[in-house]
């Protein structure tokens, strides 16, 4: 059964395996064994032609994100609108492709922000003990313990201006947004890490290293942390289909993106009082997000099954 | 373990009192003012107004405010509320029964979704089972919690008049019907949140009984000739625990601070309505309360957790 | 409108020529209110028309629970500490006042015995003070009588500044004294020809002396009364969990025979207005939702389901674009939008009339707001036959982009529109609501096609509107190019509405922007007129100044209306309610009833 080590797994393919290896870095081993995870490369593939869609799609389909058309209000999907219009006459497809390049950027750049950060703390914490893990620990406690929304009301209240003037509207806003949702995503993350590293730093091979005179940082980067990968992968896709999430949220507050930039999850906010009148609306972002979700949920699998020594493939 | 218990509680007062700080400064930073809704009443002159900021001490330095909570909190006084002109722990407590009842039983139905479905698929990964789970899963937590709601109201309320969907508090009658009047409102949103968080932690078992079911010890209990059952029951699922009580602990204090969102939608009167609207109208002695109290609890459970590891994979010391 | 015009139309009314409802509707369309209109009327001795009476239930009771939605919960049950219309609305469950407004400006009695008149008594040659005769026979829900100790002493409570009562402003401008056990006069120092204001609507719920007397000035705080309302209304308190639930039980001792048809009444609160209104005109779970802020399409469509309908009652809530004379990023002495600057584009007419120009209110009105706004180009709501000719709304990009050529404003290379060196690129900024959001799509999209760039800007509406000193984002500040919202007409009396515009009351650092003249318009004019309004004591001429005042800033085009925004209710279809514009819904509770 699958996930069960082969009991010869050294006698039959050690000396194949110790001839390709002698070539090959690490990296390029991990890169080869991710490519033979079907599933992750073909979530690759389709994550990949979704960033090209969204960077390049507004360039090709030339109708406009905002001509507003009260003609047109409401149509289902059709060769002018292949994806239907809104409440306003405005194109959904046109929408969706310039929408989209926000809600992936900050999807992903929350997502890695708050798995950076959370591992990093979720490391430190997890290998050292006494008052380092106690004083990380509180600062996890008092972030977890943080109401969102005011602090959120104070960050933007205090930078939005500064921000906007130093690098203009999208880009201040964008790095505003994303800064806010990974500083309130990180916490699960460094947590679980942590425990991780309380189970995984007792196991034998650890052990075995530190015997072999490896150093700490050594020890954390070659053995333990690949091991822990697992909840962080998890926590990943969990994280981008929040961040797409929580930008709505912000932007429904008047907090995030002006209300005309129509991310997908400000779409999908909109698309809400509508949706026994005109479902196409909802459906299309909604399956943009799922399909981001799915695909990086792949990857991480990928990912994790090629750092992953003791899985053969 | 005893001395390291105390250690930890005695660390946890003055991380209160740190965390309370931060939350009050963040509190009394914030842009906003309890009193926007006199602003526009021209019936109220300046003199009014300003009197009335003076009475709830608003225009005071923060420190000194800060140090007028605390010393309230001590003796137990919880404030005053700006807005409902009423005392703070009145206003918890007339919420706290609901956001328990209903918040509570979602968390049950997220696990009890969780552990069978994510053990089920790691047992059998890529299988049908675990592919259909898995793509579930991902549309459950793709889709924010007001447009389930909303899909669940169109269709069981609105479609089928199944299922009523405006929480109400008092409902007439006694035993069972009263009983099942408030089960019927509360099925959906109890079903929203629970399925969105059933939805991740799913995901989350299933990956960490796939990280455990690889080890060799597993592999062992099994040419043993072990039910798989009993491998998995006693072997497997007893190491796979230590995210999964992660996890719990970091939530549970939610059933203390509510679901925004679907209280909302559903209009449950519950704590984390009582947040929200404390927070837009700025009504700063319930929002510390709150606030204090649910860091209490995360504290709390963040300890237990961790004691529990120790019970759970007894190679975890703590020195 | 001139004075002599509005005096022949009274004499109309008179001779009997005019419907009163008809002068009343003119007046309203001219930008006065109803009971402004009602007030001339009175004052020219022409009497008020008698209540028709379309209640139909003959007996008390038995009409089981009416359960209605606010979808902003009440959070306090004490009239005189209401923080807005959703805290009154909860109170006047269960208070009342002397008298209310019906729709049509009538006053209607409740616990007065009659309307105070010349005829009768009530109202004295000199207009200085005005004599209520009280019900007899009236109780508290506690059994205890109703007497004129009870108007004395609510007067006392709200006039004391210790109280902190939000209805001082009211009663600290009057004198009541006791006349007899079911007699008061008001006296005012000097006349006053609106005198219906004390004791009358919203602000004029009355409070038990025998509750409340403990408990004035610096204890108010303290009343149990606070929070168990005991008043003369139609249901008697149950419960109450502030924001989300107000109950009453029905008062068999209510003083109107055959009334109230519910026997208990349930107000829910919390949530939005587009599941409130799910959940009466789809649901049917609900009686009645208040302030249904949705898109008329989306009202259609759940009215469709055949379980309720919507009301719109005429108000006078209107939403406008304030345009900034002043410079709102430039920097003096501490505040920026300050006096001593001055706006680029706005402070030139041309612009601000093609500004105007662009605003296609008309798309706004059938698109978005349907049958809950009206399109308009005053800023009081003028129906089409007196549409004054300078002031009709047109939306026309050419028109406007021919303007700006002729003012010096030429496209640029990015076909944004610039002038000695500044480009058209302007921040407008509202509070955050789905159907203002869309409205300033529209806008932008017209002023983008004439070469104007507009950024969008939507505040939280608890911080947009908010008196914080400290926060740049309210809109008192009004630190934005240009900004829109909705003026409400709760008041009455214009008087108290026009002060926005006069320069006394421009918002400033000086005065912590609480000066109510937010869109820094002046006018010698205006002031001119204003100060002679204050004065006189001819409500005919003083209803003819108010009018010339209205045109003012909108002649000048730095207020540009758009919508006029009626209330908008959901009822069951089976429900018979009677709704004011120009009181609280609950004003005639105790006339609701259900249809077989």
């Amino acid at each position: 059964m699958a996930g069960s080590t082969r009991a010869s797994v050294t006698a039959d393919t050690a000396g194949a395996a110790a001839r390709r290896r002698a070539g090959t870095s690490p990296w390029a081993e991990a890169w080869r064994r991710f490519l033979r995870h079907r599933m992750a490369v073909a979530s690759l593939v389709v994550l990949t032609l979704m960033v090209l869609l969204v960077v390049v799609g507004p360039l090709v389909w030339k109708l406009s994100i905002n001509d507003i058309d009260f003609r047109a209000r409401l149509a289902s999907p059709s060769l002018a609108h292949p994806m239907g219009t809104d409440d306003l006459g405005q194109d959904i497809l046109a929408r969706m492709l310039y929408g989209g390049r926000i809600s992936m950027a900050v999807g992903l750049a929350a997502m890695l922000m708050a798995i950076f950060v959370g591992v990093l703390v979720g490391a430190i914490a997890g290998i050292s003990r006494g008052w380092v893990d106690a004083g990380l620990m509180w600062l996890t406690d008092l972030f977890l313990s943080l109401p969102q929304l005011p602090l959120l009301l104070l960050v933007i209240y205090l930078f939005r201006e500064r921000l906007k003037n130093l690098f203009g509207l999208e880009l201040g806003i964008f790095l505003l947004i994303v800064f806010v949702i990974g500083c309130f995503r990180w916490m699960p993350v460094a947590r679980l890490v942590r425990a991780q590293f309380f189970s995984l730093r007792e196991k034998e091979f650890v052990e075995a290293a530190r015997a072999l005179g490896a150093s700490v940082p050594r020890q954390v980067t070659r053995h333990i942390l690949p091991n822990s990968l697992g909840p962080v992968i998890v926590a990943g896709t969990i994280d981008v289909a929040a961040a797409i999430i929580s930008e709505s949220t912000l932007s429904f507050l008047g907090l995030g993106f002006p209300s005309d930039v129509p991310t997908w999850g400000r779409l999908l906010f909109d698309s809400k009082d509508y949706l026994d009148i005109a479902p196409h609306w909802a459906m299309f972002p909604g399956m943009a997000i799922f399909l981001t979700v799915l695909t990086i949920n792949f990857i991480g699998d990928g990912l994790r099954d090629a750092l992953d020594p003791r899985k053969v493939l | 373990m005893g001395p390291y218990i105390l250690r930890r509680l005695l660390i946890a007062v003055p991380s209160l009192l740190g965390i309370s700080v931060v939350l009050f400064t963040v509190l009394a930073l914030a842009p906003g003012d309890p009193f926007s809704e006199l602003a526009d009443n021209p019936n109220v002159p300046a003199e009014v107004k300003l009197m009335l900021r003076a009475k709830f001490g608003l225009d005071d330095p923060i420190w000194q405010r800060y140090f007028h909570w605390f010393n309230a909190m001590v003796h137990g006084d919880w404030g005053f509320s700006f807005i409902s002109r009423v005392n703070v722990d009145q206003l918890i407590m007339g919420r706290l029964g609901v956001t328990l009842a209903v918040i509570g039983a979602s968390q049950v139905v997220a696990l009890m979704i969780a552990l069978p479905v994510g053990i089920y698929s790691a047992a059998r990964p890529y299988s049908l089972f675990d592919r259909i789970a898995s793509s579930l899963a991902f549309i459950g937590f793709s889709l924010p919690t007001f447009f389930t709601g909303l899909l669940l109201i169109l269709l069981f309320s609105i479609h089928l008049h199944w299922l009523p969907f405006v929480f109400r508090t008092h409902i007439p009658g006694s035993g069972w019907a009263w009983w099942w009047g408030h089960i019927e409102q509360s099925i959906m949103p109890v079903m929203v949140l629970g399925l969105f968080q059933g939805a991740s932690w799913t995901r989350y078992v299933r990956s960490a009984v796939l990280d455990v079911i690889r080890l060799d010890y597993v592999t062992t209990a099994r040419s043993k000739g072990l039910p798989e059952r009993s491998v998995l029951m006693k072997h497997v699922v007893r190491n796979a625990l230590i995210p999964v009580v992660t996890l719990v602990a970091l939530t549970m204090p939610q059933v203390f601070g509510g679901a925004i969102v679907t209280e909302q939608i559903f209009r449950i009167p519950g704590i984390g309505s009582l947040l929200i609207d404390a927070i837009l109208r700025n009504d700063t002695p319930v929002i510390m309360a709150v606030t204090f109290v649910f860091s209490c609890l995360v504290i709390l459970f963040n300890l237990i957790a961790d004691l529990l590891y120790g019970w759970l994979d007894p190679r975890i010391s703590y020195r | 409108m001139q004075e002599h015009e509005i005096r022949q139309l009274i004499e109309d009314v008179r001779a009997g020529e005019l419907p009163r409802r008809g002068f009343i509707q003119k007046m309203v369309g001219l930008g006065l209110t109803a009971p402004m209109a009602s007030m001339m009327l009175m004052h020219s001795g022409i009497a008020q028309a008698q209540a028709n009476p379309t209640y139909k239930p003959t007996k008390r009771g038995g009409g089981g629970t009416l359960k209605v939605l606010w979808w902003q919960g009440a959070t306090l049950l004490q009239p005189h500490f209401a923080n807005g219309t959703k805290d009154q609305e909860g109170s006047r469950i269960f208070y009342e006042p002397l008298a209310s407004w019906d729709n049509d400006g009538n006053l209607v009695p409740i616990l007065a015995a009659e309307v105070p008149t010349r005829e009768n008594g009530g109202l004295s040659a000199d207009g200085k003070s005005v004599t209520w005769k009280l019900k007899k026979g009236v109780t508290w829900h506690d059994g205890q009588p109703f007497t004129a100790d009870d108007c004395v002493f609510t007067w006392e409570y709200a006039k004391d500044p210790a109280t902190a009562a939000v209805t001082n402003g009211v009663y600290a401008k009057v004198m009541v004294q006791k006349v007899d056990s079911h007699t008061i006069r008001v006296s005012f120092d000097k006349p006053t020809p609106f005198w219906a204001t004390a004791f009358v609507a919203a602000e004029g719920m009355v409070i038990p002396k025998h509750l409340f007397a403990p408990y004035i000035g610096g204890k108010s705080r303290d009343a149990p009364a606070n929070l168990k309302p005991v008043g003369t209304g139609p249901y008697k308190f149950v419960e109450f969990k502030p924001g989300d639930l107000v109950r009453g039980a029905i008062n068999t001792n209510y003083h109107m025979a055959n009334r109230p048809f519910f026997d208990s009444i349930e107000m829910k609160g919390g949530g939005d207005a587009v599941s409130a209104a799910r959940a009466v005109l789809q649901a049917g779970e609900y009686d009645y939702a208040w302030n249904l802020q949705v898109e008329d399409e989306v009202l259609k469509r759940m009215e469709a389901g055949g379980q309720g309908r919507v009301h719109v009652v005429p108000g006078g809530d209107i939403e406008f674009i304030q345009l900034n004379p002043t410079d709102p990023v430039a920097e003096v002495d501490g505040e920026r939008s300050s006096m001593k600057t001055h706006h680029f584009a706005f402070s030139d007419p041309a612009v601000r009339q093609a500004m105007s120009l662009l605003c296609d209110r008309q798309s706004i009105q059938e698109f978005i707001y349907g049958r809950t706004g009206i399109a308009t180009s005053n800023f009081l709501n003028n129906p089409k036959k007196y549409r004054s000719p300078n002031t009709k709304f047109e939306f026309n990009v050419d028109k406007a982009a021919q303007i700006l050529d002729a003012a010096g404003w030429k496209k640029g290379g990015d076909g944004i529109r610039e002038k000695g060196g500044k480009k058209m690129k302007f921040v407008y900024q509202t509070s955050v609501n789905g159907l203002r959001q869309k409205e300033q799509a529209v806008i932008k999209q017209g002023c983008q096609k004439a070469g104007i760039d507009l950024e969008l800007k939507a505040v939280t509406a608890s911080v947009f509107f908010s008196s914080d000193v400290a926060n740049p984002d309210t809109y008192g500040k009004l630190y934005a190019d240009m900004q829109m919202y909705t003026t409400t007409m709760t008041q009455p009396d214009p008087e108290r509405f026009m002060d926005q515009y006069v320069s006394w009351e421009i918002s400033s650092k000086a005065n912590k922007w609480q000066g109510r003249n937010i869109s820094r318009y002046t006018s010698e004019d205006y002031d001119k007129t204003y100060r002679a309004a204050q004065g006189e004591l001819d409500p005919v001429k003083r209803a003819a100044m108010f009018i010339h005042m209205n045109d003012l800033p909108v002649m000048a085009n730095n207020v540009i209306p758009l919508i006029s925004r009626p209330r908008v209710r959901g009822a069951n279809l089976k429900l018979v309610t009677s709704l004011s514009g120009w009181d609280l819904d609950m004003s005639a509770l105790q006339d609701w009833y259900r249809q077989a």
